[in-house]
């Protein structure tokens, strides 16, 4: 069998090289989210004492309905002309296609997310550079994604896909955005590492069993 | 005719065992029983003709054989190895051409080639490439990108991307579609491959003066059996055009 690291930097190298050239997940992505955090930007003012509490949940909204909009579209170049069959006929483990599949899907979410904390921070008035934050933005990135990418699988094989694949994912990812958004809020309050840090260990356990169940399902969900 | 397993081009089970080994293979979408106890035998070196009408299950049978779709019931051994148990060794064997070019729009030629030859873990992959494009008359369109070409073009990139790795065994689901008159001469020179023997093909065809032309032998694919089986040689085209309308009751 062809190495699992070689097969994973392979599916890399063509996922990051596609979108390069075509520029439509992260551009789909980002204008979507900028939209977002546009619109609520008017809805929240930001003169009062909520801010602190709004800014996180608006930051994950439009983190997560973004992801769920790059996740589809991920999947949908695959099928379109048939590559997902392409890619089942070479002898490579379910795991490593999984794996590539999913770190490229991460490579994407995480350059979008980079734009977008500028964005956030001038629009709401908060300074979300912060190691902790970005930590937790790293770890909440990596659980949906794993979980994303294998309920994208599922959903592309469906007649309606952008409708099946919020509908299937969006309540199994509930724990880690609602995870992601009580540690965000945390952070940007200043709370102390004793007051955050369950909500990180919440994430982190979810990334583990998201990774090890997706894997371990993945084969099974892209077979015909 | 028959030879045995072109040993250097990939592992085999069995050096005795059959390129194709197919019994009572049942397939279903649903309610819809699509292959119905289907047999099957391909010697190494054959190149089998199937035809039959839309639907008779002839992409179906060629999904199966390519691991692509799980069968419901029936045996499947594929160079001796047996698909419900080895199903990446079968994938090393084959080459699997469908009705779609399974390859990336906004990648060229060369970015797909280098694409699956990494998958399947090539070595020497610049030059195997190269062949693989010469051998389907892509050379000078290596550098563009694939949704920019023709559908004929872009089939015989499918075509390139399928002997890549040099399989003893082709899988082609109507690869002429689309392809012009050269199509002929470059699909049996695809099956010939050069001195080290004659690949093992099974090509399903609406096609039928094509797929006469190919053929070692020919079988028609009715109601996902194998209605009618026979050495091209002992068939000539009226009387293979008078079997097909009566399983099928089209005319082909």
């Amino acid at each position: 069998m062809t190495g699992f690291w070689s097969v994973v930097a392979t599916m890399m190298w063509k996922d990051v090289l596609t979108e390069l050239r075509a520029k439509e997940v992260v551009t789909a992505v980002l204008t979507f989210a900028i939209l977002t955090l546009v619109i609520l930007n008017f809805a929240v003012n930001k003169e009062t004492q909520f801010t602190p509490i709004v800014a996180p949940g608006v930051l994950w909204v439009s983190f997560t309905f973004a992801g769920v909009l790059g996740l589809t579209r991920t999947f949908a170049l695959e099928k379109d002309r048939g590559n997902l069959e392409g890619l089942l006929l070479t002898p490579t483990g379910r795991d490593a296609l999984f794996v590539g599949k999913m770190l490229g899907g991460l490579t994407f979410m995480l350059a979008a997310e980079a734009v977008l904390l500028p964005f956030f921070a001038v629009l709401f008035d908060v300074s979300p550079f912060q190691p902790m934050l970005l930590l937790v933005i790293l770890l909440a990135t990596l659980g949906f994604v794993a979980v994303g990418t294998l309920f994208s699988a599922i959903a592309v094989n469906t007649r309606s896909r952008e409708i099946m694949l919020p509908m299937l994912f969006l309540p199994i990812v509930v724990p880690v955005v609602i995870g992601a958004v009580a540690a965000t809020s945390g952070v940007l309050e200043g709370r102390s590492w004793g007051e955050i840090a369950r909500w990180v260990q919440l994430i982190a356990v979810f990334d583990v069993l998201a990774l090890l169940f997706s894997a371990f399902a993945f084969e099974h969900v892209i077979q015909e | 005719m028959a030879g045995k397993p072109r040993g250097s081009m990939a592992e085999s089970g069995g050096r005795e065992a059959l390129a194709i080994q197919v019994s009572g293979l049942s397939k279903a979408y649903g309610p819809r029983l699509v292959l119905r106890g289907l047999d099957l035998i391909l010697q190494w070196g054959e190149f089998l003709t199937v035809f039959g009408p839309n639907g008779s299950g002839k992409t179906t049978l060629i999904k199966v054989l390519a691991t692509i779709a799980r069968p419901d019931a029936g045996e499947v051994s594929i160079a001796g190895f047996d698909l419900s148990k080895d199903a990446t060794a079968v994938r090393r064997n084959i080459g699997v051409v469908t009705h779609q070019p399974l390859l990336y729009a906004d990648l060229t030629c060369r970015e797909n080639l280098m694409f699956h030859g990494r998958m399947f873990g090539l070595k020497r992959l610049d030059e195997r490439i190269e062949q693989a494009a010469d051998m389907v008359g892509l050379r000078p369109h290596l550098s563009r990108r694939v949704g920019t070409l023709s559908h004929g073009l872009q089939k015989r990139a499918s075509l390139a991307r399928a002997i890549l790795h040099d399989p003893p065994i082709l899988l082609l689901d109507e690869p002429e579609t689309g392809l012009d008159q050269e199509a002929l001469e470059m699909l049996t020179a695809i099956a010939s491959a050069g001195d080290r023997g004659r690949r093992t093909v099974l090509m399903a065809t609406h096609s039928l003066d094509r797929g006469l032309a190919l053929g070692d032998r020919v079988a028609i694919l009715a109601n996902g059996r194998i209605a009618f089986e026979e050495e091209r040689a002992m068939v000539d085209e009226a009387t293979l055009r008078d079997i097909y309308g009566r399983h099928t009751r089209v005319a082909p």
